[in-house]
């Protein structure tokens, strides 16, 4: 099975072909909004850190900065600094230039003389940037140059009992037509992490798996904070979930069966290809955001009650087993999964049917989230700007 | 028959109902494509999991094929499985850990 996608000289192929306009701190956000809405095939990211920072925020902060750019999603780059931030324009240029040999150009306010200029010289940039990356051609690419992230938000009863399960269900089949697929949300597999190590391809990463639940714990520990107390939540129970271990299990379905190939730090790039998870939080947003740092190319997203997030360079595609959701906000719904809830699907044959539709998207079919422009971001923070 | 439960693992021995189902009326779900039921021994509502076999106390209750918690008492095939009557079992990182080799 093949997708037409963009080629890329290194790492896996795109499934779209943005120019980026990145911002190096909260202070370039706006004027890169405003050359990004100037020119055709320019997207831009809203960036509210890069300055003020202890020194894990800002190496978090470039992780993210870094793995945008280097998305395979994005053709070519165009920085706008301001000239004071904690990482200068040329300065992330130059490091973005180490990791990738997609065009990069930067520019910064303080020098140009304000916004203005700025605009008119990264306007000219970007929109040279769109026409050489209009006259790239789809190529036909293998499977295996996907990357899917699984994300879930916004859940209900549905999700775990049809939406999750649907979804691990795409993920296994993925992975045996040769792609990768990541999961993320660390802190929801505390209460099902035995059962997630138990996929785990090794020891060694069996015990990264337990490690990873223990320390995100005992980092909140050490801020007071304590992520297991009440749960699973009156509201929970009163939905029919009895035990932390039946609602995390509902939550870690939607990364299927494979072994386990690759724990990741928040928004690194993967070395391996087959089932990876990645520590995040279990904000949806923010986690989106770090799997696109870490070099998806396409994610999808299970919900309950409906959502409409989106991201500037990867399409999410929404998916739900609510049909009252699905009919309600089908603005913003992809994918109908209520046929598993209704008994007229198992979850395999739904699961079965989702690979072709992520087949349509990496070929370039819109998401719901995408066709509105929708640029959502959340950054992970390690403790208070400074 | 209308489908009113789900089952997601064949060796699951809770099926969640999708509506609420009294007393005397059937659950029904699919099992590799084809419907099993059975009749409801109290009011269920919707979401919530309803005992496939005759479960004892202690007994581990499966769901997704993994063990959610164990019953504190006994529930009657067809009864209400919830908070009230099962709970989960405790564990302790530490002893999740596996003892890796040496490295040499």
């Amino acid at each position: 099975m093949e997708f037409f996608g963009y080629k890329r000289k290194e790492g896996r192929a795109g499934i779209r072909n943005h120019v980026l306009v990145l911002p190096t701190c909260a202070c370039a956000s706006e004027t890169c909004r405003v050359v990004a809405s100037q020119v055709t095939g320019a997207v831009s990211i809203i960036f509210n850190t890069g300055c003020a920072d202890v020194e894990a925020n800002t190496a978090m902060s470039q992780k993210i900065l870094t793995g945008f750019a280097c998305n395979p999603n994005v053709y070519g780059v165009v920085i706008i600094g301001l000239g004071c931030e904690t990482v200068p324009h040329a300065e992330l240029r130059e490091k973005i230039r180490t990791m990738t040999s997609k065009p990069v150009v930067s520019f910064g306010i303080q020098e140009e003389g304000g916004t203005l200029k700025t605009i008119e010289k990264a306007v000219r940039a970007a929109r040279d940037l769109a026409a050489e990356a209009s006259l790239q051609p789809k190529e036909p690419c293998d499977m295996s140059e996907i990357l899917m992230g699984i994300e879930c938000g916004g859940s209900d009863a549905t999700s775990g009992i049809a939406a999750n399960p649907a979804v691990g269900e795409l993920s296994d089949r993925l992975i045996d037509l040769g792609a990768s697929t990541m999961m993320s949300e660390s802190t929801e597999w505390i209460g099902a992490e035995h059962v997630l190590a138990r996929r785990a391809a090794t020891p060694e990463i069996h015990n990264q798996i337990i490690r990873v639940c223990m320390d995100y714990e005992e980092h909140l520990r050490l801020a007071g904070q304590d992520c297991r107390a009440g749960q699973p939540t009156p509201g929970n129970k009163a939905g029919g979930l009895s035990t932390l271990e039946e609602k995390s299990l509902g939550c870690i379905h939607k990364g299927g069966t494979k072994p386990i190939v690759e724990v990741l730090e928040q928004a690194a790039r993967p070395t391996k290809r087959g089932a990876i998870v990645m520590d995040t939080g279990g904000y949806d947003v923010s986690s989106i955001t770090s799997m696109a740092a870490g070099g998806c190319n396409v994610i999808i997203f299970t919900t309950g009650r409906g959502t409409p997030t989106g991201n500037a360079i990867v399409p999410v595609l929404k998916v739900t087993a609510n049909e009252d959701t699905y009919r309600w906000m089908d603005d913003n719904m992809d994918v109908d999964l209520s046929p598993v809830i209704r008994g007229e699907k198992t979850i395999a044959e739904m699961g079965g049917e989702l690979v072709p539709v992520i087949r349509d998207i990496c070929s370039g079919r819109l998401t719901k989230a995408e066709a509105y422009g929708f640029s959502d971001i959340a950054i992970d923070h390690v403790c208070r700007f400074i | 028959m209308k489908i009113n439960a789900i089952r997601i693992n064949g060796t699951d021995n809770v099926a969640t109902c999708v509506t609420k189902i009294m007393k005397g009326e059937m659950a029904a779900y699919l099992l590799d494509e084809a419907a099993e039921s059975l009749t409801a021994a109290e009011d269920i509502p919707a979401w919530h999991k309803i005992a496939l076999t005759d479960l004892s106390a202690g007994d581990h209750i499966i769901k997704y094929g993994e063990v959610i918690g164990k019953a504190d008492r006994a529930i009657a095939k067809g009864g209400w499985v919830s908070h009230e009557n099962i709970s989960g079992i405790p564990r302790d990182y530490e002893s999740e850990l596996i003892d890796l080799p040496e490295q040499g």
